[in-house]
């Protein structure tokens, strides 16, 4: 793992005279040696895999508990019936979320960016972004390097699991990741980037791990939805020219010493919170006695 | 780590831990018994064992031993699958002690009758650790080909195997080695950065000394493990 703040990614860049997504790239290279090439289809891989995971979404499934499944295709009927109050970009987006939530959740084939429960969130906006904008494909491939590299700063200094960190480690840091992907694509500086995902992960600290039964279900998959509309959120305002008063770095210095706050019962293991509710325990009790 | 291991794996849901890493272990384990599985016996423990059920864990494993990777869209229907190839499997409760919470010891039984018994840990992240082989500390992560060797403990064996390595050209990534007891039962675990032809693995299994060598092969799996590495 090559870098563990988004300052150096920014000064790389400026060193080779080269784009946030390059340089990311170029480390792959150098780390897996593999060809430019090679490492550019590996990615376009996991766009296209992402982008069957949502086209092959089934609203007849239902998970384990059975409690979860069936959303996405409520979410498509209300988009497509009329002017939503979310706009036609939000709209698609937290349905897009929801069904990969739920498809995660129910087994199917999905691509974890960067956790399994939070996968959702990055294809979300990508996805909507190059259907609704009509951007080129490469260019999704690019900015899926942009959301690897924050990523990749994220698992080095901070955490990207929920048993680590809490859910501001999964959901926080792929809405992040998505954020500094969507400014990207709206043609944001490496500044800007950094910027999008700075805004986006503030507004998820502090966001513990309470999944009811364990499982990757609730609150999990509605979540993905709020990180997608969160990761647009930022990038919007990013775009806007609103700067974060916390350097980003720190931002997610932050994120990794509220992590350690967070006692272990928040953290993944299904006893406290959500998870300790009248509610969540007729859930859990419906699943053993199966 | 790399960053498709930050966007990826691409792997059937719901946990990467106790869904995708459980595939990963049954793979891991049906490769090292070298052969179809005739009969698993499945043992969870911890939260494999408590929260398995609703990840889907028994079923991930049932596809690994099924020879299927973390992504095969088949692992939902493993069980049927493992019925159909004529795989028998039992499920129970592990008996492990300070094992990690994610934990499986898996006993099997191949179709020419070679047994092995395997205990393999969920570390997070769809990555793995196999933790025993035959009831010996082995420490391996399936990321690279590995080679394990049980033999007598007495000098010589590990100049024997090196000296074979290092003949063929096969660079050691890393190396272990434990003993149940001075003069006993010992094994070596080695992981390779290059493969280590079979021919030189099958010429291991017979040196005086040496009790049982198992050899965990990347091939045959190379362009799919470039996709998702």
């Amino acid at each position: 793992m090559s870098f563990a703040s988004l300052r150096e990614i920014i000064s790389e860049s400026q060193k080779r005279e080269c784009l946030f997504w390059e340089v990311i790239l170029q480390e792959d290279c150098k780390e897996r040696n593999v060809s430019r090439e090679a490492s550019f289809e590996t990615m376009r891989r996991m766009y296209q895999a992402m982008k069957e995971a949502d086209a092959s979404y089934d609203a007849s499934l239902r998970s384990a508990s059975a409690i979860a499944g069936g959303d996405g295709l409520r979410l498509e009927q209300l988009r497509k019936s009329k002017d939503t109050l979310l706009g036609t970009f939000l709209a698609e987006a937290v349905e897009k979320a929801v069904k990969m939530g739920e498809s995660n959740a129910c087994m199917r084939r999905i691509v974890a960016a960067p956790t399994a429960g939070s996968c959702g969130v990055i294809p979300a906006v990508l996805l909507t972004y190059e259907k609704q904008r009509g951007a080129k494909e490469a260019r999704m491939v690019e900015a899926l390097f942009v959301a690897a590299g924050i990523g990749e700063v994220l698992a080095t200094s901070a955490s990207i699991s929920g048993a680590g960190g809490g859910c501001q480690a999964e959901i926080g840091s792929a809405s992040a990741m998505a954020a500094g992907a969507v400014a990207y694509l709206e043609g944001g500086s490496e500044e800007e980037i950094a910027n999008a995902a700075a805004l986006a992960l503030k507004n998820m600290l502090g966001l513990t791990c309470d999944p009811v039964a364990g499982l990757v279900e609730v609150p999990c998959i509605k979540r993905n939805a709020s990180g997608a509309v969160n990761a647009v959120l930022a990038a919007h305002l990013t775009m806007a020219g609103v700067r974060s008063a916390i350097d980003p770095d720190e931002v997610i210095d932050s994120m990794q010493r509220i992590g350690k706050l967070i006692p272990a019962c928040l953290r993944e293991t299904g006893q406290e919170g959500l998870a300790a509710t009248p509610s969540a325990k007729r859930i859990a009790e419906g699943l053993s006695s199966e | 780590m790399n960053i498709f291991d930050i966007i990826g794996p691409i792997m059937v849901g719901p946990s990467s831990s106790h869904t995708a890493g459980a595939v990963k272990i049954g793979y891991v384990a049906r490769k090292l018994l070298a052969e179809p599985v005739a009969e698993a016996q499945i043992l969870l423990y911890g939260s494999f064992l408590a929260t398995g059920k609703g990840h889907g864990t028994q079923l991930a494993i049932v596809a690994g031993l099924l020879g299927m990777e973390p992504d095969d869209d088949r692992i939902p229907y493993s069980l049927r699958l493992a019925e159909e190839q004529n795989m028998k499997v039992l499920f129970g409760e592990a008996k492990l002690k300070e094992a990690h919470p994610n934990s499986v010891q898996l006993n099997l039984t191949g179709t020419s009758g070679r047994q092995l018994e395997v205990v393999g840990e969920s570390l997070g992240g769809s990555l793995i650790n196999i933790a025993k082989i035959d009831g010996l500390s082995a420490n391996f992560s399936g990321e690279h080909p590995t080679l394990i060797v049980h033999n007598l403990d007495q000098p010589g064996h590990v100049a024997e195997v090196t000296s074979m390595l290092s003949h063929k050209s096969v660079n050691i990534a890393s190396m272990q080695l434990y003993r149940a007891s001075r003069g006993g039962e010992a094994v070596m675990v080695i992981e390779c950065d290059q493969e280590i032809p079979r021919e030189s693995v099958s010429w291991l299994s017979h040196l005086e000394g040496v009790n049982k060598v198992t050899y965990y092969s990347l091939q045959n799996d190379i362009v799919q493990n470039d996709i998702l590495r």
